[in-house]
């Protein structure tokens, strides 16, 4: 990564402002809310698995537990500070807990996924079999298919009665991306994302040096499990609904084509992918002609086939090619100098 | 006598019904350089792999400075102030010589120290030219040097190398003799190695593997001229 994170800070709060400013003027808030949770969700499956390399077939599961942790905690709370922490915090001790399974137990590439995509369909099964008067947790009914309804929103720390809602809570999500997103930029330029990428790519000689890539990856586990649960407890929000669908497969799939067409090892990549397919389905959703699924898959292979790098590492190097003439000179200096010193022995 | 760094005693590996290294007796003292030579499946490669924790020996044990390391994982090894570079050049493809190093130093400085040995090593190594580039577009020698660096970089007590100087062109391996006459000067080196050349450039103790069993251990000159290892090991050539 280039640059200062400073730079990267003040760079974030420009774009961040005048796309908070300039996007609500072409859709409406209450879409682009869910845009941008939706982005947030990538982010968190872009962190491990772009950066990482650890390919979860069930960030799905973080983000649903999430929501559901946000909603039985605003029910027996009555308030939304605490249940907020709580829904951070709930899906980052699991994951911390799964994580530590599958690392310690030396699990790898497609078991990482098989094990994290069946923790998620158990999810699914499970919550959709809560119907009955007996699965309670406090005042709340975990209510199986119909889900918890009518939870307590979010409302401003320490005023219960002050609901945060509409435009408001667009700017409160659309801030909340912006502040996760520079808070990954700066995991990422620390030691530890250094190292992370270094694990993602080769774990054996991070190993070899000294690391303890299980510890590590656990960790950073962790961090996009509680990422993805502020999302889910954003989602649950603005939904002012939980039901089981969110643990379901298509959720889970949805995201990993987010990160693939949006650009892997990139930051904003998953973020443009979530959002731009999420509203592009939004669309779809708004017609009748074509099913929406087929042309997610269209759209899926055909990313898969011609662009594989995704959209934002594309349009990266079109930039350069077409305006970073420097980068490129650089290169021609460095063979340049390399040719010459062969030369002289 | 200096102190003994690395220690194992009646080291043994079986794999089913091969016994890949056999009852392996085995002494390093600080600052010594040991070449460990053999035909190929005489056991080098998985005394390497037993004593870096890359494979755990079915019985026996390995020491290192006192600590018994037989069950250890080898980032644990590591940990001790090993230095270990495996056969194949083993590196960060899509990171630069930079980052390379430094996440090799990082682990035993703090960060900005770490910046500043790595600035340091990449001279060393002559690498400056390159420091920018991501190892995958590098040539082979360059990426073996650049992953004996970040082995160098971080100060080890005790260097294992599977290796070293296999598929680099002479000039390469000149260089690496240099590096590895350098780092001999604070740490131990064991070097698994077929180049006889290298290995009469370079080794003054060898240590001959032969069907998992040391068949014998003594001066490069010595082991050279002996009929017996000629016999099993140089074969054809003698």
């Amino acid at each position: 990564m280039t640059g200062s994170l400073s730079r990267d800070v003040i760079l974030t709060i420009l774009v961040s402002a005048i796309l908070i400013w300039i996007m609500p003027l072409m859709i409406a808030t209450y879409t682009l809310t869910v845009l941008v949770i939706y982005g947030m969700l990538g982010l968190s499956l872009g962190l491990i698995w772009g950066f990482g390399g650890i390919l979860c077939f069930g960030q799905a599961a973080f983000f649903g537990l999430g929501a559901y942790t946000y909603a039985i905690a605003a029910i027996n709370i009555g308030e939304s500070t605490v249940p907020m922490i709580l829904a951070v915090l709930v899906p980052a001790v699991f994951a911390a807990l799964l994580g530590a399974m599958m690392f310690y137990g030396r699990l790898t590439d497609v078991y990482l996924g098989v094990i994290t995509l069946v923790v998620t369909l158990i999810l699914f099964k499970f919550m959709n079999s809560t119907a009955g008067p007996q699965y309670v947790i406090g005042k709340a009914r975990m209510g199986g298919f119909n889900g918890i309804p009518g939870f307590q929103t979010l409302n401003v720390p320490g005023d219960p009665s002050a609901f945060i809602w509409g435009d408001a809570y667009f700017y409160v999500c659309a801030v909340a991306l912006a502040i996760v997103f520079v808070l990954v930029s700066a995991l990422l330029r620390s030691s530890f994302g250094r190292v992370a990428v270094g694990i993602r790519e080769n774990e054996t000689r991070i190993a070899l040096m000294g690391y303890d890539v299980r510890a590590r990856k656990t960790a950073l586990f962790a961090v996009g499990a509680a990422i993805a649960g502020l999302a889910g407890a954003l989602f649950a929000n603005w939904g002012e609904i939980v039901t089981p669908n969110l643990f379901s497969l298509s959720q889970s799939a949805e995201i990993i084509i987010w990160c693939i067409v949006g650009g892997l090892g990139t930051r904003l990549g998953p973020i443009l992918g979530a959002a731009g397919l999420a509203y592009l389905k939004f669309l779809l959703g708004q017609q009748s002609m074509i099913d929406n699924t087929l042309i997610m898959g269209l759209i899926l292979v055909l990313f898969v086939l011609f662009l594989p790098r995704g959209i934002v590492p594309a349009l990266a190097s079109l930039w350069r090619i077409s305006f970073g003439r420097r980068p490129l000179g650089r290169i021609h200096q460095v063979r340049r100098t390399r040719n010459r010193e062969r030369l002289n022995g | 006598m200096a102190e003994i760094v690395l220690e194992t005693q009646a080291l043994t590996m079986r794999f089913g019904g091969v016994t890949a290294a056999d009852n392996v007796n085995f002494k390093l003292r600080a600052r010594e350089l040991r070449c460990l030579i053999g035909p190929n499946g005489a056991g080098k490669s998985t005394f390497f792999k037993c004593v870096t924790g890359l494979q755990t020996p079915t019985e026996g044990q390995v020491f290192m400075r006192g600590h018994e390391t037989t069950h250890w994982m080898p980032h644990q090894i590591a940990s001790l102030g090993v230095g270990i570079k495996m056969q194949t050049p083993s590196v960060m493809d899509n990171l630069n010589v930079f980052e390379n190093i430094w996440l090799a130093a990082r682990r035993f400085y703090p960060s900005d120290e770490a910046g500043r040995k790595t600035t340091e090593m990449i001279e060393r190594l002559a690498l400056g030219s390159i420091a920018r580039s991501n190892l995958g577009q590098l040539a082979h020698g360059e990426r073996q040097r650049v992953e004996l660096g970040l082995v160098a970089v971080a100060d080890p007590w005790l260097v294992l190398l599977d290796e070293p100087a296999a598929g680099m062109s002479a000039e390469d391996v000149d260089r690496m003799t240099d590096i590895i006459r350098e780092l001999n000067k604070t740490a131990a080196i064991v070097i698994v190695e077929h180049d006889m050349q290298f290995i009469r450039s370079i080794a003054e103790q060898v240590t001959v593997f032969h069907q998992g069993a040391v068949l014998m251990e003594d001066h490069v000159d010595r082991v050279m001229a002996d009929p017996q290892v000629r016999n099993v090991y140089l074969g054809k050539k003698a």
